[in-house]
């Protein structure tokens, strides 16, 4: 999955659907050179966390002046904002950043990736590192253009007795894709890593993640959820791998994707690669349509068709906002989802 | 009144109504019995709209409305209730969520003002203290992992709630233990009144020593072949629905 590591300055690293790890997101289909590089530009504070406050922290066209990095310390409860805007038409940039959770700390980080233009190229790339008895939640919100092309790659390394809580919820791009990396080492530590999508008109979405067990007892719940409509495409890349040795880890995925109309696509691949002995692992994946008894059933009671879907719907994909244990967050998430749906 | 008049009804090309004729008054409760495959349940789905049951001839109205000129939720808002054999599970919406958004979305229909949230609580709090429900089961998704008498309950929560003017029971009792029966037969009753009327659509005679109708209808191959009073239900329990098999029913004639 490193194979191929995307860099907007080397066309020849742009993937088709030949490379493996990428052959449901054909980059390459899309885009050929490398894009103009985006000017310098200035946002106002705000964002779609703005109202849940903290220090904000905000990337335009892959800018943030004197950025020095991510250091969290200590177990305050303001979360941290941080944004990625992009406001050139056609223009590419990508943003590095480094954030860092020390020993025993905790960090709630509100990530945006927020378009703000047409048809840029926007790839992100984060390094996070979570200590020894830290904690991390990491709440990312997709709302890219509907004509862009946005790639998010985070590399986590979480040390032993960590919790990383992510959840990434998106309504995708022209072509998107969150990719996150998880370098586990048991002993205590925690992760969950959850995702949603509701994706209309041409839109895609690709949540892809692999999590690397390498120590004793590890944790590991995924729970991953989305809707398309229309054409749009979504695409769930989770693997779990547990090296030689992990013994006792408990490993769990899920994917469930409702496919709203006779041309949406998911496309869906869970992998669970097990060189331990003593380990619990499983996973599920259903990809289906809305049930017509129930919503029958529902319009019996009075609800118009269209009320009934969208409960059904907003049902579905609220599964994944509950699982969200930061109160803020999770508002926050459910409103966002509420607009659009 | 319910007036359905020849009433021809298929599930995918397949004929199961074939002339169903059938008045119910206002304020009165009618059984409908017969043997399995005759129709009973076609007759529910047939009057509240449900996709796939499709009309091909004849006519159905409730207060004189033409009941097939109107999709499902219309029909509800009219007051159309059909409590379901087997109520259907909604994953993820809480039972009191989903009840008040069903009341609300008949009261807009009908140009009502909307409950409020807090009134709404209220009215809930009273009728499953009524019907002996526990109060936390409506925080949970409705029907999603209750038992069979749980969802027939939540059934008598919605009508109780909903208020509709023409009940359909679909085999009310079916899977219900003696008590549970009692409950649910306590609810329906305590909504008998002059306005609404009532369809108890049953293969078994129990539910109506609990429920008891004004007439009692014989539904066999797709049409009403016998009516009476409460007595004929004692009689096709003792004799069974024999004489109203297809080949009977075609000697007869």
């Amino acid at each position: 999955m490193t194979a191929q590591r995307l860099d907007l300055r080397d066309p020849s690293s742009f993937p088709s659907r030949r490379v493996e790890a990428w052959k449901y997101t054909d980059v390459r289909r899309l885009l050929r050179d490398t894009p103009p590089a985006s000017p310098e530009a200035e946002v106002a504070p705000g964002g779609p966390f703005a109202a849940l406050g903290g220090e904000e922290l905000a990337f335009v066209n892959g800018r943030c002046e004197g950025f020095p990095g991510i250091v969290a310390k200590g177990r305050g409860e303001a979360p941290m904002r941080l944004r990625f805007v992009s406001t050139a038409d056609g223009a590419g940039h990508q943003p590095e950043a480094a954030i860092e959770v020390t020993a025993g700390s905790r960090l709630v980080l509100l990530e945006s990736h927020e378009g703000r233009a047409a048809g840029y190229v926007a790839n992100t790339r984060l390094k996070i590192s979570v200590g020894e008895g830290a904690s991390l939640t990491r709440i990312v919100l997709g709302e890219d253009a509907a004509d862009a092309l946005a790639f998010v790659r985070a590399e986590v390394t979480l040390s032993p007795g960590a919790t990383f809580e992510q959840v990434t919820a998106t309504d995708g791009a022209r072509l998107q894709r969150f990719e996150t990396h998880v370098s586990h080492p048991g002993q205590g530590a925690s992760v969950r890593m959850d995702g949603l999508y509701a994706l209309s008109g041409e839109r895609h979405a690709d949540l892809t993640s692999v999590v690397t067990h390498a120590g004793l007892d590890g944790q590991t719940s995924q729970l991953v959820k989305g809707v398309v409509r229309d054409t749009a495409r979504g695409v769930f890349q989770g693997k779990i791998v547990v090296e030689r040795g992990a013994d006792g880890t408990d490993a769990r995925m899920a994917h469930n994707a409702l496919i709203l109309s006779e041309r949406g696509e998911v496309d869906a691949k869970p992998e669970l690669i097990i060189y331990a002995d003593d380990v619990q692992c499983a996973h599920g994946n259903t990809v289906g349509t809305l049930d017509e008894s129930a919503l029958f059933y529902m319009q019996q009671r009075g609800l118009p068709a269209e009320e009934a879907r969208a409960l059904l719907t907003q049902a579905f994909l609220f599964e994944v906002v509950d699982r969200i244990e930061h109160d803020g967050a999770r508002e926050g998430v459910r409103e966002w989802l509420t607009a659009r749906l | 009144m319910l007036s359905i008049f020849n009433l021809h009804v298929t599930v995918g090309d397949k004929p199961i109504l074939n002339g169903l004729t059938l008045d119910v008054p206002a304020g009165e409760v009618h059984a409908v019995m017969g043997p399995n495959g005759a129709g009973k349940s076609t007759l529910g789905y047939a009057l509240t709209g449900r996709p796939g049951y499709e009309a091909t001839a004849g006519s159905a109205s409730w207060d004189g409305e033409d009941l097939l000129a109107l999709d499902p939720a219309e029909r509800a808002a009219k007051g159309v209730f059909l409590s379901f054999q087997y109520p259907l599970e909604i994953p993820g919406v809480p039972a009191m969520t989903f009840i008040r958004t069903a009341l609300n979305a008949q009261k807009r229909a009908r140009g009502e003002a909307e409950v409020s949230a807090p009134d709404f609580l209220k009215l809930v709090r009273a009728a499953s203290t009524r019907l002996k429900m526990n109060f936390d089961m409506l925080k949970r998704p409705l029907n999603v992992g209750f038992s069979g008498g749980e969802k027939k309950r939540m059934e008598i929560l919605q009508m109780v709630l909903l208020e509709p003017s023409l009940l359909i029971l679909d085999e009310t009792d079916s899977g219900l233990d003696i008590d549970a029966l009692r409950i649910v037969a306590d609810g329906v009753n305590a909504l008998r009144s002059p306005e609404r009327s009532m369809l108890v659509i049953t293969h078994y005679q129990r539910l109506l020593d609990y429920i008891r109708p004004d007439r009692v209808h014989v539904l066999a191959a797709g049409r009403i072949v016998a009516s009476g009073g409460p007595e004929l239900a004692l009689q096709l329990e003792a004799e069974g629905y024999d004489k109203y098999a297809p080949e009977a029913l075609q000697g007869a004639a």
